[in-house]
């Protein structure tokens, strides 16, 4: 008899993906300016280490979130002893509140209608444990974030069947994709139950503009299926007038008093927006009552602490320092993005044109020794080994073109970044794959520039 | 209409979503809701609903914040502790803080008496101890599997094991008349039952000390339970998240000591659960731990740990207070002692009024024993009765029922989640109640008992009934609303 269970013993974990391979060889050589400056750069973890500054400040102005109250009262106890799923009423009031204004309160949310969860890694699987029966299907734009393949498949059950997404229109989500995606689930037997979109985008870092909205709704609304939006970088868009969360497209085409409305659900975090992944702070937002009942229920898998959540309630609390934090993020961020793109651009290598996220989508398709994943396997182990930056090739989420990698810019200093741009400034000037490369980098940079702007 | 729209929300939503796998209907909790919209206070509501169905650690929080007032540094959020902000604040790696791993690790062979040795590199995280059921279910079992499991058992283990996991629960049937002991016989039954119904058996899911009974199983049991399922080659999951709850004789041994010295076994079949929920009273800061002896479980489960990770801001303050091992030693030996005194004062008051309960040496609850107040020796009447003592003796205790026990009769009865006067209140409250069944009934026989002491009963439960419920006998429908405690 088979002593582990099929899940125990499959690969659906995801995790001998490239994406998980480079960390570790991060972890083996990891890059220290002082004691190891010649080890692995870490760009493949898209963490926000920019603004730590900020929070810091305001615990040292903010005793009072320690659980001891500045009238020497306590409420330890009440914390120690908080095991409520609906989690702590302030808490969430306070969140919602952050949440409508990192959308420039274009939308309004009802606490109630939010769960808790561990991370959004939680909410993502608790969502597809409600939404769909095991073998059934969600279809994703590619590229997408790889921990998806553990998060939405692993114990559920759940199938993904992937949304065709190419470079010749800056991958956004077409019409045709749509329907082709959607006819090779029927091919495949698979009942499909909606369509999962991540917006900002992860790896792209683009927000989904108003052509993408309308064929996404259109589709969800004739298919009759449900719309997941992971909007955990909501906080992250540079120019927040471009972000716009599906629940306003939603109501931008008056349909709030239709079917349509109670199969929109958002699922956000505080891990990209504050940069505080170790906190697992995440969550569901639904109109839908059913789904919030069941998953409120499930949510006692993976609650949110209730140390954290107090501590969180009296920062989110402090509405001078959100607002001031939202802006300055982002204007850092920018600042950054900006930085690693000017780099990699002024030596041949461009970027797609993005607006939001931790990370750039990068091109090195010039760089490829042929136009096949191989080749792209090759490129990256050189950039990985003798290069020293663990950045993530675009085969691990899902590209369908190779030569795309995701570099991440926020979660080291400045120099360090200026570093790896150096470092891979001295690859492409000095890759040994001979003349074709070099000769034929001045053409491909300009066609390419062409395709990249969104 | 109404109907209509529940039918499409059961299309458009999973089964898994709208079927009753939850099990939030179970009359275990039934019970919160009278609490819930009634609670006791000794001055606002001093004849309110007095909550012990909820087994809860409240008996040492004055030294626990005392030790978190004198360690500000174990706080990221203070002076002291704000330079460790970030680096906590950042940290997500599934492995676990170290010095997390190494505290619990430590605490947890203190608790053992250090009679067993825990390796931190074996120790993974969940979202409570509810997580690491789960996430032991998702590795061991596939769907429609089956794990043993002895009677009474706490009833989230029907949710926790089996609703996300397509798993089942199957009883190994336990007896009064042996003071509850799992038998050898008792669990060859339930497995050759199982065999004959064509079930797969996995594993073996055993609690010690024992929810709801509050009993440490003894060596021998123990090396019976570690034997059987030696022999037919099957897990066992060990909860013993009550494990630093003993406070008399006879002591807690942990199944890792009979693994270690008492009886040979394939290692690879052995996993424990353990929390901070029962033992210290932080069921808020989820701090769930599985520890497997089984290198490919451990691996898997690690990987599952990242749908319910502990806060790092908690395993920063967790680490701190556990490796603090002079106070660890404190808070065990004066747990003990309170909790001691306290289920020495309910037990002795309740026998004074000829209320028994179950020898017990562990656990924040007792087994009580109400089976001579029974009108009748079945589950109906346990239900009747459980029906008065809410809403009329007003204690929220929970039923044999709701623990699968298979005899009717058996309450659960938590006794450390509130202060020393609701305690005085509540044996006040029984007294006076049992008093006065004891004058209207004979305590022999429930056959005995005089008409109209049956009369007084029945009217009584029938106005209960048309006040409250309808004519649902033995399930009524459980509300929405959390079972669980909110934050004043």
């Amino acid at each position: 008899m088979e002593m582990l269970s099929k899940k125990a013993t499959c690969k659906s974990h995801g995790q001998d993906s490239s994406y998980f391979l480079g960390w570790q060889e991060y972890e083996k050589n990891p890059f220290n300016e002082d004691t190891n400056p010649l080890g692995i750069i870490q760009m493949g973890l898209a963490e926000n280490q920019l603004s730590f500054d900020l929070l810091e400040s305001w615990l040292a102005r903010n005793p009072d979130a320690t659980m001891f109250g500045s009238n020497g009262g306590s409420i330890f106890k009440e914390l120690a002893l908080f095991q409520d799923y609906h989690g702590l009423q302030t808490f969430k009031t306070e969140l919602v509140e952050f949440m409508a204004e990192i959308r420039r309160n274009k939308v309004r949310f009802d606490p109630q209608k939010l769960v808790l969860t561990a991370g959004a890694t939680s909410a993502n699987e608790t969502l597809m444990f409600c939404l769909a029966e095991p073998g059934e299907a969600f279809l994703i734009p590619t590229p997408y974030y790889p921990g998806f393949d553990r998060d939405l498949k692993w114990r559920t059950g759940v199938k993904i069947v992937p949304i065709h997404c190419s470079s010749l229109n800056g991958f956004r989500i077409t019409k045709a994709a749509l329907d082709e995606a959607y006819d090779e689930a029927l091919k495949l037997n698979l009942r499909v139950k909606g369509v999962f979109i991540t917006n900002p985008s992860n790896p792209l870092g683009t927000t989904m503009n108003q052509d993408e909205f309308n064929h996404v709704i259109s589709f969800a609304v004739s298919k009759n299926i449900h719309i997941v939006s992971d909007e955990i970088y909501a906080g992250t868009v540079f120019d927040s007038s471009k972000f716009t969360s599906i629940i306003e497209a939603v109501m931008d085409r008056n349909l709030e008093k239709t079917d349509i409305w109670s199969r929109i659900h958002v699922v956000s975090s505080l891990s990209k927006d504050l940069g505080l992944p170790g906190f697992r702070i995440g969550m569901i937002y639904s109109n839908n009552e059913t789904l919030i009942a069941a998953a409120t229920k499930m949510s006692s898998f993976g609650l949110v602490s209730s140390q954290t959540q107090y501590l969180l309630s009296k920062l989110l609390g402090d509405k001078k320092f959100t607002r001031h934090y939202i802006q300055e993020n982002q204007r850092r961020l920018k600042k950054r993005q900006q930085v690693l793109v000017s780099g990699l651009q002024s030596y041949g290598i461009p970027c797609l044109k993005s607006n939001a996220g931790l990370f750039c989508w990068v091109d090195m398709r010039n760089l490829l020794s042929s136009n096949a994943f191989e080749a792209e396997m090759e490129l990256w182990k050189k950039i990985l080994y003798e290069v020293g930056l663990n950045i993530s090739p675009g085969s691990s989420c899902h590209c369908t073109e190779p030569g795309w990698f995701r570099v991440c810019f926020a979660n080291m200093s400045q120099e360090t970044l200026n570093l790896s741009i150096h470092r891979l400034q001295a690859f492409v000037t000095s890759n040994g794959d001979g003349n074709y490369q070099n000769q034929k980098l001045s053409t491909r940079i300009s066609r390419r520039n062409s395709l990249v702007v969104s | 209409m109404e109907f209509s729209l529940k039918n499409e929300q059961q299309q458009l939503l999973s089964k898994m979503a709208t079927n009753d796998g939850h099990g939030e209907n179970s009359p275990y909790f039934d019970g919160w809701k009278a609490y819930d919209s009634d609670p006791y206070h000794p001055t606002r509501n001093p004849n309110g609903v007095i909550q012990m169905g909820l087994a809860e650690n409240q008996l040492c929080f004055d030294l626990i914040e005392e030790w978190v007032l004198n360690n500000p540094e174990a706080s990221i959020c203070t002076a002291e502790g704000a330079n460790k902000f970030m680096e906590v604040a950042i940290y997500q790696d599934y492995h676990g803080l170290p010095e997390f791993r190494n505290a619990v690790a430590r605490f947890m062979e203190k608790v053992r008496g250090d009679r067993v040795k825990f390796d931190p590199n074996r120790i993974v995280m969940s979202g409570g101890a509810t997580g690491a059921h789960e996430t032991l279910a998702f590795c061991l079992a596939d769907p429609e599997d089956a794990f043993l499991v002895p009677t009474p058992y706490y009833p989230g283990f029907d949710r926790d094991l089996r609703w996300r996991t397509g798993m089942q629960l199957l009883p190994i049937v336990c007896h009064s008349s042996n003071d509850f002991k799992v038998t050898k016989e008792s669990m060859e039954a339930a497995y050759q039952k199982a065999q004959e119904a064509n079930i797969r058996v996995k594993g073996f899911l055993l609690n010690n000390p024992s929810n709801p009974l509050g009993t440490v199983l003894d060596r021998e049991t123990l090396i019976d339970i570690v034997t059987f399922i030696n022999d037919k080659n099957i897990h066992l999951i060990c909860d013993e998240i009550y494990s630093a709850t003993v406070f008399s004789q006879p002591e807690f041994i942990s199944i890792s000591e009979i693994i270690e010295h008492d009886v040979q076994c394939n290692r690879d079949l052995i996993h424990l659960v353990y929390s901070l929920s029962k033992d210290l009273g932080f069921p808020g800061f989820r701090v769930g731990i599985l520890y497997s002896y089984n290198d490919a479980v451990v691996s898997c489960a690690r990987k599952m740990s990242s749908f319910g990770l502990v806060s790092t801001q908690t395993q920063h303050l967790i680490a701190s207070m556990l490796s603090d091992e002079a106070f660890m030693d404190k808070i065990i030996s004066t747990s003990s002692e309170r909790l001691a005194a306290r289920h020495g004062l309910f037990t002795r008051g309740l026998a004074q009024v000829g209320i028994g309960t179950l020898k017990s040496s562990a656990g924040l609850y007792f087994w009580m024993d109400l089976r001579r107040l029974l009108r009748e020796s079945t589950f109906e009447a346990e239900m009747e009765l459980w029906r008065i003592i809410i809403h009329e003796v007003k204690l929220n205790v929970s039923p044999g029922l709701s623990f699968h026990c298979s005899e009717p009769g058996w309450f659960r009865v938590c006794f450390a989640n509130m202060d020393d006067e609701s305690v005085r209140v509540a044996l006040r409250r029984i007294h006076k109640f049992v008093l006065v069944q004891g004058k209207a009934t004979e305590p022999t026989t429930p056959k005995s008992r005089c008409g109209s002491s049956k009369l007084q009963l029945s009217l009584s439960f029938r106005r209960l009934d048309e006040r409250v419920m309808g004519s649902h006998m033995m399930s009524p429908h459980s509300p929405m609303a959390s079972p669980l405690v909110r934050a004043t």
